[in-house]
């Protein structure tokens, strides 16, 4: 935790290692952030609230708040903090990272777990290992928050079905007074298993060249 | 579904069938041989009688006809009906015979009944009507196959693959262009064929550049129809699909291209680079006709509301100009046609109602099928009939090189695209690709049409390729999916989930990219998405429906498929799915601390408004009559609801169920499907949330119940107004002694002695002058 001090090459080689970017791609990423925190050493929530192209986007409270979660870094503590350092910034985007086709099965059902895990965090917002069925009726709400009242009536139901469809997908034989607590790590990957995540969960970092890295717009 | 009957039933009649097929086969190539030329015989007799009598008018009195032959005056509609509908009884005849089926695909079939007719025809007649004209291909055979294709191209594969399509579509197309096209003159040049009659060394290198430009494209039927039958997984199919389509733009500017430097006689460099010009003009200028014509049908789609009944014919009319306007231009006919089945698709489908997608869809499946069948057909026929010149170091060096260039091409550019691909091309994938590069119909009616002096050659060539791919790759090409292990089309419908969490993931990715700073894909895409929220939808969607996000019209599409899903079950009775789940609403409501009721084990539940609550009092108390009546035919003591009587009436059952979906229908409730598990094939099921509870039989704890539950606002209290009712009626329930305060009621299923299904009684009955079909006419805007 906190801000690393010195950008010298002995920092970025132990970042390589541990997040899986390249230097080229761990300098891009230093100035971004440099530019994002006003040259400071670390980054706050308004930081990152101030980009102006995030502005739109609905789930963006979600997204700040991963930078911020505990969770997202190595140590897999619970809790958040109120600022990061360039570590911590350079670990979450290595959630994105793509795979190469260097990459072996352990690798990429490694990389999968990782990214899965990123994604349940995000929706796990009290920390307690599952998503409750009032977590979840935030997210959905928070995804149709675009669209009015009208979203937020049909979101309800949206989450109650998708929740039912979790619970009926991994625990079938539930007797009527059971109660699903919620969906753990595991349901939450069987429900995504379909949908590929270490292909489909990826910013190309390749072409971010400094040319290409603007404030906001 | 009723899948239960089929099976036996097929075994058992499974070889008289066959052998039924196969008789109906036969008889039917004969009859329609013999039909069209005695027909074609008639013609020609009626029109010497016809001669005769204006002669002979003076001398004798022509008695009354009673019957007469005049067959001149509707020969043309005629045989093109009787070409249809042979085509149509081959289809028929085919698919009775499931084995051939399997094993040849269609197309092959279809092409050799072809041959079969033109030889019968042949044998008739010693000339056969040019039946393939490429007026008749172009205009009228081609487009509604690639019409289908287009509307129901799926687009997110698409655009994410763009860039591979369009490099395999131009750069594989021009590759396999001149390589063959070269490499043809050189062997031409360097054959030395004591046994062939023409000297191939006068075929210039032009004339052979423009037989490479035939050859060398993939055609769309016929990768249509054979991969259709292998089902092979999205990313492959769609590669080489949309190879198939893009490449028509090269192929069009190819083909003018050479043939108007064999007139000129000369090639320049300006002609060259006019040539890459004109090949830009092309592609964009067909794209954006269609685009043209399918911002213009979804304009004109968002005044139908009050002709429905013309809706189709709007798609089908503006896609058929759109077509039309590009080859009068000589722009890509089929690029415009997808541009345009593509736009208009999102606009045209909020817009329009159910029932005229459903005929859409439909007509667009009915005429590309048939137009297919005819091709083939066609195909063969003229085959048969067509002048060939055999020469064998041509064909044989012509079908090596098509196949070394398409290899040899492929693997190419896969070595460069999966340099930028994310997702990368394996060997399996580049080996399907390679050998999925069928050439078909196209290529056939591009040579028909060529003016030069050793068309017959190239023609015989060209039908040779096609045979080729289409009978050895085609039949081929699914044991090698199968022994490759390629992975397979996905064949589970997407869950909600899963719609939820795609959608999650991009708006995630969007906000990453802009907190890199990084304009990517995402970034694009999310502007564009915004634009068209914000101008497009306004203007081309009608009323509310424009404000409608993507996930609430699928979640809305989801409920109403499996509302259709759940009536055409019969009403829960058949529904037959291995290992239901048990989870209700019930398991994921959480508890409140306190409930306000008196009862233990009161469920939290919304609540529900007074008025609604008086209605469905109201039409409980009247279905309950009516149940009390008829269950007093059945003379019992007590009429208790118990699981294990026989005599529980089915119908009862069945309306009960009718009424609570036509309410559900109108209240937009859940239907909450239950996902395939894992290993059942059977279709997923709808789930009717009730308030009520499952009866279990008491000592059956390990029973797979049905459990149907609300989702819907629904009043703890209405629980017990079911008693209240029920009480005030004289029926007595009895409760189980695990009692939740709920009435229940189950029915039997017959097949499944250890199910019981529930049957919910908040519903109220639905007008008796109801029209069915009411239901799922989307007349109005989604209310939501």
């Amino acid at each position: 935790m906190g801000a690393t001090q010195t950008h010298s090459e002995y920092q970025y080689e132990n970042m390589v290692g541990k997040t899986g970017f390249s230097t080229e791609q761990i300098k891009n990423l230093h100035m971004r952030f440099q530019q994002l925190s006003g040259n400071e050493k670390t980054l706050r929530r308004e930081h990152l609230k101030n980009i102006p192209a995030l502005a739109n986007n609905p789930i963006k409270t979600e997204i700040i708040e991963a930078f911020f979660d505990k969770r997202n870094q190595l140590d897999n503590e619970l809790g958040s903090y109120e600022e990061i350092g360039f570590e911590e910034f350079l670990m979450v985007m290595s959630h994105f990272r793509p795979l190469s086709i260097k990459t072996s099965a352990e690798e990429k059902t490694a990389m999968r777990k990782q990214k899965v895990r990123f994604l349940f965090n995000m929706h796990d917002t009290d920390g307690d290992g599952k998503i409750t069925l009032e977590e979840y009726r935030k997210a959905v709400e928070e995804l149709l928050s675009e669209s009015g009242t009208i979203g937020q009536e049909v979101a309800r139901a949206i989450a109650d079905a998708a929740m039912l469809e979790v619970a009926s997908t991994n625990v079938p034989n539930m007797g009527p007074d059971d109660f699903y607590e919620g969906i753990t790590f595991e349901h939450f990957e069987e429900i995504l298993k379909d949908l590929e995540m270490e292909s489909r969960m990826h910013v190309r970092f390749l072409d971010m060249n400094t040319a290409n890295l603007r404030c906001g717009q | 579904m009723f899948s239960r009957m089929a099976p036996r039933g097929r075994s058992g009649l499974g070889r008289s069938l066959a052998e039924l097929g196969l008789l109906l086969l036969a008889i039917l190539v004969l009859l329609d041989g013999t039909v069209l030329s005695l027909v074609a015989a008639i013609s020609s007799e009626s029109d010497t009688h016809e001669a005769k009598p204006v002669t002979h008018k003076n001398t004798s009195k022509k008695s009354f006809p009673v019957l007469g032959i005049k067959y001149d005056d509707v020969s043309v509609p005629f045989e093109i009906a009787l070409w249809v509908l042979l085509a149509s009884l081959m289809k028929l005849g085919f698919h009775l015979i499931p084995r051939l089926s399997n094993v040849v695909p269609e197309s092959c079939l279809l092409i050799s009944v072809g041959l079969l007719v033109g030889g019968i025809l042949k044998l008739a007649r010693d000339e056969v009507p040019p039946v393939l004209s490429d007026r008749i291909f172009f205009l009228c055979l081609l487009p509604p196959i690639i019409l289908d294709a287009g509307y129901f191209l799926p687009i997110r594969p698409f655009v994410e693959n763009i860039g591979t399509i369009l490099m395999f579509a131009v750069v594989g197309t021009l590759w396999n262009a001149f390589f063959v096209g070269g490499l043809i003159y050189a062997v031409c040049q360097i054959a030395q064929d004591q046994y062939s009659d023409i000297d191939l060394s006068t075929i210039g290198i032009l004339p052979c550049l423009l037989f490479g430009s035939i050859i060398s494209a993939v055609d769309p039927v016929a990768v249509l129809a054979v991969f259709e039958e292998i089902h092979i997984n999205e990313l492959l199919h769609i590669l080489v699909f949309g190879e198939s389509l893009l490449n028509d733009a090269v192929t069009v500017v190819l083909y003018h291209l050479f043939e108007e430097f064999m007139d000129s006689g000369s090639v320049s460099a300006v002609d060259a680079i006019l040539g890459l010009v004109s090949f830009l003009v092309v592609a964009l200028g067909g794209v954006l006709v269609g685009a043209f014509y399918g911002i213009l049908a979804a304009f004109t789609s968002r005044f139908t509301s009050h002709t429905r009944v013309i809706e189709p014919l709007f798609v089908f009319l503006y896609s058929y100009m759109a077509y039309l306007s590009a080859e009068v231009f000589h722009l890509s006919g089929i690029m415009s046609l997808i541009a345009c089945g593509a736009v208009m698709r999102p606009y045209v489908e909020a817009n329009i109602s159910h029932k005229s997608h459903t005929t859409i869809k439909y007509f667009l499946k009915m005429w590309s099928s048939v137009s297919e069948t005819l091709i083939f057909i066609f195909l063969g026929v003229a085959t048969v009939e067509g002048e060939h010149h055999w020469d064998w170091i041509f064909l044989t060096s012509t079908v090596i090189l098509c196949l070394v260039a398409r290899i040899i091409g492929v693997v190419g550019l896969t070595f460069i695209i999966n340099k930028f691909r994310i997702v990368k091309l394996t060997t399996k994938d580049q080996f399907i690709i390679a050998y999925g590069g069928l050439r078909g119909a196209i290529a056939f009616s591009l040579g028909f049409i060529l003016h030069s002096e050793h068309k017959r050659i190239f023609l015989t060539a060209i039908i040779t390729i096609i045979f080729f791919t289409v009978f050895v790759q085609g039949m081929t090409i699914k044991p090698l999916v199968e022994l490759l292990a390629v992975k397979k089309k996905n064949e589970a419908k997407r869950s909600i989930n899963e719609e939820i969490h795609t959608r999650f993931l991009d708006h995630l990715l969007t906000g990453i990219e802009d907190i890199c700073g990084h304009y990517g894909h995402h970034h694009w895409k999310n502007k564009l998405n915004r634009f068209n929220k914000k101008y497009v939808k306004k203007i081309l969607i009608a009323g509310d429906r424009s404000k409608e996000p993507h996930l609430i019209a699928f979640y809305h599409k989801l409920e109403m498929k499996n509302a259709i899903q759940m009536v055409e079950s019969g009403g829960g009775s058949k529904l037959n799915s291995s290992f239901p789940s048990t989870v209700s609403m019930q398991n994921i409501q959480p508890k409140i601390q306190s409930p306000p009721s008196a009862r233990p084990s009161e469920r939290v539940l919304p609540q529900l408004t007074k008025g609604r609550e008086e209605e469905i009092r109201q039409i409980l108390r009247t279905n309950l009559q009516k149940t009390r009546q008829r269950l007093q035919s059945y003379n019992r003591h007590t009429l208790v609801v118990d699981p294990d009587e026989e005599g529980f009436d089915d119908l009862f059952l069945k309306k009960r169920r009718r009424m609570e979906l036509d309410w559900k229908l109108k209240q937009m409730t859940n239907y909450l499907s239950v996902p395939r598990p894992q290993g059942s094939p059977t279709m997923s099921r709808a789930r009717i949330a009730s308030d009520s509870q499952a009866y279990v039989k008491p000592g059956a704890e390990n029973v797979p119940t049905i459990q149907i539950d609300l989702a819907s606002p629904q009043s703890p209290d209405s629980v017990r107004l079911l008693d209240e009712v029920v009480q005030d009626q004289g029926l007595t329930m009895s409760l189980p002694s695990s009692s939740r305060g709920a009435y229940k009621t189950s029915g039997k299923d017959d097949g499944r002695d250890q199910q019981t299904l529930l049957r919910c009684l908040s519903d109220p009955g639905p007008d008796p002058d109801d029209d069915d079909d009411e239901d799922y006419d989307d007349d109005e805007p989604v209310p939501t």
